[in-house]
């Protein structure tokens, strides 16, 4: 699945995007942030904070109980701020 | 008729409002978007998610259009780095009566704010940081499920 990074997430990470394969106990967006979160300490400061997280699944808004099966792009970044 | 663009260049407000009156509606509403000097900002910086951000404009327009009897609907965003005093979002909505457009604008705005993927940054003469979500946004969104 093809990660993407947004705003203070992507600074946070140091990157734009990442491949990433969940094993199968992952199920949701909530399942893959706990999951992220434990494979480096730079996942683990950038997912810190999950009140500070949104997501999206194929470019659809996906609230943490969202499954992630069949998804092929999976965003990850902060509340929006536009306007 | 929805029209939506998400640009780095600045947009020409007379042009478009013109475009949609040039459909003999009767009331055109529009709402600009520019950058606030709050505590020493000089400029912003925007950045989005392509794709996802144009269908997100593009949803809140079908919704608005599913609302309130609309005969145009139009929204820009610029992205990228912008200084004070530039405009950063317009929109404007066409129908055959005040009430329509106007609510339709507010709609519009007030939903962008909260739904479609842009992220702000501020800069100051001694840093810059990222915007934060504000409550009272999510709030003025959320009346209108009302």
């Amino acid at each position: 699945m093809k990660l993407v990074y947004f705003a203070r997430v992507r600074e946070a990470l140091g990157r734009d995007d990442e491949e990433m394969e969940f094993p199968a106990s992952v199920l949701t967006v909530g399942d893959a942030i706990d999951w992220l979160a434990a494979q480096s300490p730079r996942h683990a400061e950038a997912f810190a904070d999950r009140s500070k997280l949104r997501f999206a699944l194929d470019q659809r808004m996906a609230k943490p109980d969202a499954a992630i099966a069949g998804a092929a792009e999976f965003a990850i970044f902060p509340p929006v701020t536009g306007g | 008729m929805i029209r939506v663009s998400v640009q780095r260049a600045t947009f020409d407000m007379a042009a478009e409002t013109l475009a949609l009156e040039a459909a003999g509606v009767g009331a055109v509403a529009t709402f600009t978007g520019i950058v606030r000097g709050d505590d020493g900002v000089t400029a912003i910086e925007l950045e989005h998610y392509p794709g996802m951000t144009e269908a997100s404009l593009r949803d809140i327009c079908d919704t608005a259009q599913a609302r309130w009897n609309l005969s145009g609907c139009t929204i820009l965003h610029r992205v990228g780095r912008m200084k004070l005093g530039e405009p950063i979002v317009l929109v404007v909505t066409a129908s055959p009566h005040r009430a329509a457009a106007l609510e339709a604008c507010a709609f519009l705005i007030d939903r962008l704010k909260t739904d479609a993927p842009f992220w702000k940054k501020e800069y100051r003469g001694d840093g810059v940081n990222w915007v934060e979500q504000k409550t009272g946004d999510v709030a003025r969104a959320d009346r209108w499920d009302a």
